[in-house]
């Protein structure tokens, strides 16, 4: 395996000069992914990204679920990379350690309409490929999930839909890009891209980016990216999805990814588990006009509630330990909006609305594709060191449950953030990492610091001071 | 690769509740009492409460006012130690290995403690913002009074400048002094009830010599603001609304025991509380685990916790001696 230096991670100051053959806009599970590929030929590669991290847009807020595109559109391009990124997901997580727990799913008929559709939806799964799924009858629903409320009548049984970290995935696909080599600058929005003989020349809030080949992996902003290229193919309806999470007490009520059974009247809201150990309600649907619009709403979270209460009664009286929402980059279409342009060297990934992290790998090989038919000259591919992150899920072991990890080095014993059990050595290792967070978010996305149900009443203060280089064990002031 | 050992009372939190029953235990004579606490330093929540009114209490009908909540924490620990108390800082119990066995981590490695009674100290801590389900953006600046202390006392950290303040509990107007002293604006006090849940002292200091204009029968209904915190959106029973511009907001009180290892015990909670059920000796459903101070009943003065702790203390000596526990009354 050839070495190739690391890659710079930026979040000022200017851009370096020269063209790169490719740049990617947008570092999302899509970008993040799609740059990963390519950095497996021997190519110059940036990646731009409008926020001061990776993952930030709605790559961070989703239900994290790794589906097996048992009810997509069959012949769609979005089945075939959903059911192909499914297999390339699972696979690269088990190598970089990214947790997944392949749960199941059911889903559950609450009236008769629901239950008729189950059998159509069998058949669907079989034409995705998906031979696995079977009907339960209502007792077999009760045995598989015994805290489900009163009224379920049945439910299609789908095996091999999963659970997966969504932070990690975009992180661990950036890390081993910027290790081999890819160049990675945040906070650097793209505002407007012009051309220079062959080369693209974009602007950014960083000054000049120059580049030969052009990806657009800008999520909500795909379709603005495109009109400033000069296409005006689709146009981003953001979907607005509304989540509650509860405390990792209620993890017990549920074993399965409990699904609604979609109808002519509409899709109801999920029950998951997380990886975290957490349970998920949600998410909303709601059609907006402001793509920025990711706060909650009273009326959505009463909804939420309501349909929770509904589907298992016990979880709605556990503690919410959080509350978010993801925006969908759903389009006029109805499916993935993945053109090639080869006259502008230019390839655009929009419209990746509800499956992107899923479809990720599967995208980005793709896309890798498409540009080798655009005319870019890819070179030979190699395999790229393997990157191995930070467990953040709870089946499998963490740093506090440890003991050999401990004895080597006692800060992995020392727990900051007391609800996620979080230790100071996990916090220590995200702040040296190949992209390292500059924010309490940041953090939390790379090792679940502040994040359970006390969201900083304990450790919010002393996680800040370890983010800032401090050691908060010996207080400025106070205690002592 | 965990080491065992054995204790005779093993108390879970080092907060005014623990360190007094440990106390007492040790003072009385039981063998080996041992207290874990997670934090770096013992004392619990009164290590962050630099204002006074810790341990008042009445001699002969005379008040005798308490001491600040630092000076206090040390005080009870320093009693649980003069007594013959082990405490060790540092250690959290991650959970149970079996009955009266609790596993846990630390610096200095993985071990699994047995005990022939255990006392639950945990404590309680506030509602944060997402439990109370308000809506809007997630933007920096919002806090509960627990980490606005922490960040202001132990660390000296810079809050913000314009704060709004949620909730008229006494915990509240602690928040409104901390803010003050970190030198932040405090635009308003807003709480849903139609009057002050403090002492009308306290509660008349804040409204006429600072000025903060308290606003009753009022609910916080949106955060807004990208990053951080631009204001907090008000709406009135009367069903008039509003928007306080700020960038800071502080969740007080709405106090939640902090149950997860009663509750991964098996101990069953109270009906309606979220706290573990316990009769007047501070025994819960599950034998030989007791459950005290705010884990018990959130939330009480810690002078009132620390009676609590040393009144179970002669309940656990009783069951160490005579192994009697009452027969739960309806198994569940
Ligand atoms: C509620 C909800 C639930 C979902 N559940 C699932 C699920 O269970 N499973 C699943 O597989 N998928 C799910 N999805 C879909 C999945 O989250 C998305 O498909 C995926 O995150 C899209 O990734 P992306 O990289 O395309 O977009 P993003 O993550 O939005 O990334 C785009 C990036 O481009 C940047 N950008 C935009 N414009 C510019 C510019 N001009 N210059 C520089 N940078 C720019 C943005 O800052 C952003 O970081 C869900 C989505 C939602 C909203
Ligand atoms: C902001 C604020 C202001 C207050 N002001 C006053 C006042 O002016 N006067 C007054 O009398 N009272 C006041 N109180 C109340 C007083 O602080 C509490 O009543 C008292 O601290 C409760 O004591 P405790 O021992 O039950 O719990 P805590 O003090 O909360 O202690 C619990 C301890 O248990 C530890 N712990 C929890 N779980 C574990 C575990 N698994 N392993 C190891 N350790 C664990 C925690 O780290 C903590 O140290 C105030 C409280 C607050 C929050």
């Amino acid at each position: 395996m050839e070495r190739r230096r690391h890659g710079r991670v930026t979040r000022a100051g200017n851009l370096p000069g020269g063209a790169y053959d490719v740049t990617v806009v947008g570092a999302g599970v899509v970008g993040a992914a799609v740059a990963r590929e390519l950095a497996r030929h021997p190519l110059r590669i940036a990646v731009v990204e409008a926020s001061d991290d990776v993952g930030e847009g709605t790559s961070k807020a989703n239900t994290a679920i790794l589906h097996t595109g048992f009810d997509a559109v069959p012949g769609s391009l979005e089945s075939r990379l959903v059911r192909d990124g499914q297999r390339r997901l699972a696979a690269y997580a088990a190598e970089a350690g990214i947790p997944v727990e392949p749960v199941g799913a059911l889903l559950v008929a609450w009236d008769e309409a629901q239950l008729a559709a189950l059998p159509g939806l069998a058949e669907k799964a079989a034409r995705n490929g998906h031979h696995e799924a079977r009907l339960l009858d209502a007792a077999a629903v009760r045995a598989r999930e015994p805290h489900l409320g009163p009224g379920a009548l049945g439910a299609l049984d789908v095996p091999g839909e999963s659970v997966i970290c969504p932070w990690t995935t975009p992180l661990a696909y950036a890390t081993q890009a910027v290790r081999s080599g890819v160049d990675l600058h945040l906070a650097c929005r793209v505002t407007a891209a012009a051309r220079d003989g062959d080369t693209h020349v974009l602007t950014t809030g960083r000054g000049a980016l120059r580049t030969r080949y052009l990806v657009n992996a800008a999520g909500l902003g795909a379709d603005t990216l495109d009109r400033l290229l000069g296409h005006d193919t689709f146009t981003v309806t953001p979907r607005r999805g509304q989540l509650i999470v509860y405390d990792k007490l209620a993890r017990d009520l549920v074993r399965h990814i409990l699904l609604p059974v979609p109808t002519a009247l509409g899709k109801g809201v999920l029950v998951a588990p997380t990886v975290y150990g957490n349970v998920l309600l949600g998410p909303t649907a709601e059609d907006l006009d402001d793509r920025r619009a990711t706060g909650s709403t009273a009326a959505g979270l009463a909804a939420l509630r309501e349909q929770g209460a509904r589907i298992l009664p016990d979880l709605v009286d556990e503690e919410v330990t959080a509350v978010y929402a993801g925006l969908r980059a759903a389009t006029e279409h109805d499916d993935y909006q993945i053109h090639a342009r080869p006259e502008q060297r230019y390839v655009t990934v929009g419209g990746i609305r509800s499956t992107g992290l899923t479809a990720s790998m599967a995208i980005a090989a793709y896309v890798t594709d498409l540009l080798a038919e655009t005319g870019l000259r890819l070179g030979a591919p190699r395999d790229l060191a393997p990157v191995r992150m930070p467990n953040l899920g709870e089946a499998f072991p963490r740093p506090y449950q440890r003991a050999e990890m401990i004895a080597a080095d006692p800060a992995y014993g020392a727990v900051v953030c007391h609800c996620e059990r979080v230790t100071r050595g996990e916090i220590r290792d995200a702040l040296r990492s190949t992209v390292p967070p500059v924010s309490v978010d940041g953090l939390r996305r790379r090792t679940r610091a502040r994040g359970g149900r006390c969201q900083g009443f304990y450790c919010g203060a002393a996680v800040r001071e370890l983010l800032e280089g401090r050691d908060p064990t010996r207080p400025a002031r106070g205690d002592s | 690769m965990r080491s065992e050992r054995a204790v005779d009372v093993l108390v879970v939190g080092a907060g005014p509740a623990g360190v007094a029953a440990a106390a007492a235990l040790a003072a009385a004579g039981a063998p080996r009492v041992e207290v874990l606490e997670r934090e770096a330093r013992a004392g619990g929540v009164p290590r962050h409460c630099h204002h006074g009114g810790f341990g008042d209490r009445m001699v002969a009908g005379v008040a005798l006012p308490g001491t600040s909540g630092p000076r206090y924490a040390r005080r009870c620990v320093d009693a649980a130690l003069r007594a013959g108390a082990t405490v060790r800082t540092g250690v959290t119990a991650t959970g149970w290995a079996g009955p009266l066995t609790l596993d846990t981590t630390a610096p200095g490695g993985l071990e699994r403690l047995r005990a022939r009674a255990v006392v639950l100290a945990t404590g309680a801590r506030e509602r944060p913002r997402a439990a109370r389900l308000v809506p809007g953006s997630r933007p920096d600046g919002v806090y509960t009074t627990g980490e606005l202390q922490q960040a202001v006392h132990l660390f000296g950290r810079r809050v913000g400048t314009r704060a709004v303040v949620v909730g008229a509990e006494p915990v509240a107007y602690a928040a409104l002094d901390t803010l003050r002293r970190a030198g932040v604006h405090v635009v308003a006090q807003v709480t849903a009830s139609g009057r002050p849940e403090a002492p009308a002292r306290r509660a008349a200091v804040a409204r006429l010599w600072h000025a903060t204009p308290l606003l009753t029968d009022t609910e916080v209904v949106e955060l807004t603001g990208r990053g951080r915190l631009a204001g907090v959106r008000l709406r009135h029973r009367d069903g008039r609304g509003g928007h306080l511009a700020c960038d800071t907001v502080v969740f007080t009180g709405d106090f939640v025991p902090d149950h997860e290892l009663a509750r991964r015990g098996g101990v069953p909670l109270a009906p309606g509380t979220r706290a573990p059920a316990v009769d007047a000796a501070s025994r819960t459903a599950v034998r030989g685990v007791f459950a005290v101070g705010n884990l018990a009943h959130a939330v009480e003065p810690a002078g009132a916790v620390a009676a609590e702790g040393r009144r179970a203390a002669t309940a656990v000596r009783r069951f160490l001696a005579t192994g009697e526990w009452p027969v739960p009354h309806a198994a569940r």
